[in-house]
């Protein structure tokens, strides 16, 4: 962990106090989809308690990122990846982590909202405490507790036992939000959560992701220039695979150090 | 540059919006409803055309053709219930021991199975199907039924009870079901595998993502998602079993009897017809044979139709919100 804040340090960025705050952080993370290179040796922390935004233009590697952190990316065929995932300083890659535990601990949500279809919203939020084994002694209080965190449940208290696929889109992502609250996630990945919804659901996301920023460490990954200056806290730019800059997001947004950068934001390429 | 191109089109381009698409929609669209409707034709116009040949028997016989089992054409008897009875229990046994196969065939090659030796098995699976069904009747009456006589009914006779006993040849009702077994499990394990491909890769990394093992993901979200279209895939290889002739008609020992008993020989109803139409001097004979195949016909349809009923009722997790429904899924997903 150190050291990846030491290289951090020799690219210029300025991330004071990290060491004692990164929940997560990737060390020289490589990541292939067979022959082709889509990350390149990227090194980031991920603060703990804090909303981190990695925004770039399409292709640019940053879903391929965040699903390396849960070990997602292995899932798909002919995917791997090199250099290391830490959470909490210890490898999520090492030879004796068994990638389901990770995950459990590193929730994610998807572009496309995914409530399982078959089943109800009731079962939906509850579906990955039963996978894991785990009964909760009031399984009512525990569905309106995680449904009201994703600022679902006024809207479907009546609807508990409808199936998770009758909501409307920015509900369904809610619901899957809170699919993954549920598991006590101590990292919550959000891959572009708001790109199929309109603009009244987008902000109802944006304002959920505010306030779970107290309880989770949040990692972002957004089209949305605007999106990721309302919601981060610390903001990543990556192009091409590669890590181009990453500093407190009013930095990024103001006064970027790169070139690149400020071509991305002020909208000139991308 | 925009702007003059836009202004002095440089060639005449205006499209009228008037009139509509012209002959061709018209002419397609009723070419398909053409064929469309000679599909229903086709199927009332051979089920028609067999009663008429079959009619005679049905006179003659009446309805004691389907509730008794005496078939004798020297004598111009003819009671099909062994038939019917034969097709049913050599199609239900084939099934039974088919499909926990093919599934695990289907889940091997889309999901749990290490990826290099998807592409083969998947190819070997197509290859099995594409089969000529008299090759697997050859087989079975080659390798099976010696195979079952000397080896394995013995074994099962030792088990004992009302399936495994009566004379040990081979030929019969156990042999015929395990060729059709065969038979089934490349069509049921390839149709399972495109329906279990087919569920959405969402939602498989959605139950992942939750801390899901493979095995679970299946079970909470592939296996509920793909459930009617495995149903179809189990009813497609029933369909196959039924209708099966040749491969059955070599094996299964060509008696009408029924018996409980596995190694006993019996008959099916597509046999009969294959095994007795080439010889049938006596018209009532021939109308007879006609009549096994309207039964067949009616029972392949009426199976057909149960099963989707039986499918439309347990559908879930419908896409819509309707007010009436009460509680849709939630008995299912408990």
């Amino acid at each position: 962990m150190n050291d990846s804040v030491d290289r951090l340090r020799a690219r210029g960025a300025r991330v004071e106090a990290v060491e004692a705050s990164a929940k997560m952080s990737a060390a020289e993370l490589s990541a292939w989809f067979g022959d082709k290179q889509a990350l390149r040796s990227i090194t980031l922390p991920l603060i703990e308690r804090k909303v981190t935004a990695i925004i770039g233009p399409s292709g640019c590697g940053k879903s391929t990122f965040i699903r390396c952190l849960n070990r997602m990316h292995e899932v798909v065929a002919g995917a791997r990846a090199t250099g290391d995932v830490l959470l909490d300083g210890k490898s999520v890659y090492g030879a004796d982590v068994d990638p389901v535990r990770v995950r459990r601990r590193v929730g994610m949500v998807f572009q496309k909202p995914n409530p399982f279809p078959t089943m109800s919203v009731r079962d939906n939020v509850l579906a990955g405490l039963r996978l894991s084994g785990i009964d909760p002694p009031d399984t009512d209080a525990l569905v309106e507790e995680v449904l009201g965190q994703a600022a679902l449940w006024d809207e479907v208290k009546d609807a508990l036992d409808r199936p998770g696929g009758a909501l409307s889109g920015g509900q369904q992502q809610r619901l899957c939000i809170a699919r993954c609250l549920a598991l006590e996630p101590e990292v919550v990945l959000m891959d572009e959560p708001c790109s199929s919804l309109d603009p009244i659901a987008t902000a109802k996301i944006e304002e959920l992701i505010h306030d779970l920023r107290d309880r989770y460490t949040i990692v972002v990954v957004t089209h949305s220039m605007q999106q990721a200056a309302r919601v981060s806290d610390y903001t990543a730019f990556f192009y091409l695979g590669e890590l181009v800059e990453y500093d407190h997001a009013d930095v990024i947004f103001t006064k970027p150090s790169d070139p690149r950068t400020e071509d991305y934001i002020t909208g000139r390429f991308g | 540059m925009t702007q003059r191109a836009l202004s002095t089109p440089p060639r005449s381009l205006r499209l009228s919006v008037e009139g509509n698409g012209g002959s061709a929609d018209r002419t397609f669209g009723a070419i398909g409803a053409g064929a469309a409707g000679a599909l229903g034709l086709v199927l009332i116009g051979v089920a028609a055309s067999v009663a008429r040949v079959a009619w005679p028997s049905i006179e003659a016989t009446g309805l004691s053709f389907v509730t008794t089992s005496a078939w004798d054409p020297s004598r111009d008897v003819y009671g099909a219930l062994a038939f019917a009875y034969g097709t049913l229990v050599t199609s239900f046994i084939a099934l039974a021991l088919a499909v926990p196969v093919a599934l695990g065939v289907a889940v091997f090659l889309t999901d749990l199975g290490p990826r290099r030796f998807q592409r083969p098995v998947s190819s070997l699976v197509e290859l099995l199907a594409a089969v000529p069904s008299v090759v697997y009747g050859l087989w079975a009456a080659l390798v099976l039924a010696p195979l079952l006589r000397t080896t394995v009914q013995p074994a099962l006779a030792r088990v004992g009870g009302p399936l495994f006993r009566g004379p040990n040849v081979g030929f019969g009702v156990l042999c015929a079901s395990l060729v059709l077994a065969i038979m089934l499990l490349p069509t049921i394990a390839s149709v399972s595998r495109d329906v279990l491909r087919a569920v959405p890769a969402e939602l498989r990394e959605g139950a992942l993502a939750l801390g899901a093992t493979p095995w679970d993901a299946l079970r909470l979200v592939v296996f509920p998602h793909a459930r009617r279209g495995v149903f179809g895939a189990v009813l497609l290889g029933f369909g196959r079993a039924v209708g099966e002739t040749m491969a059955v008609a070599a094996v299964v020992g060509s008696r009408a009897d029924i018996s409980p008993s596995l190694f006993a020989p019996g008959y099916t109803m597509s046999s009969v017809i294959a095994n007795e139409f080439p010889a049938a001097s006596s018209e009532l004979h021939v109308a007879a044979l006609a009549e096994v195949g309207l039964l067949l016909f009616v029972v392949t349809v009426a199976f057909n139709v149960a099963a989707r009923v039986l499918v439309a009722r347990s559908r879930e997790g419908a896409p819509r919100w309707r007010e009436a429904a009460p509680r849709p899924g939630a008995g299912e997903a408990a």
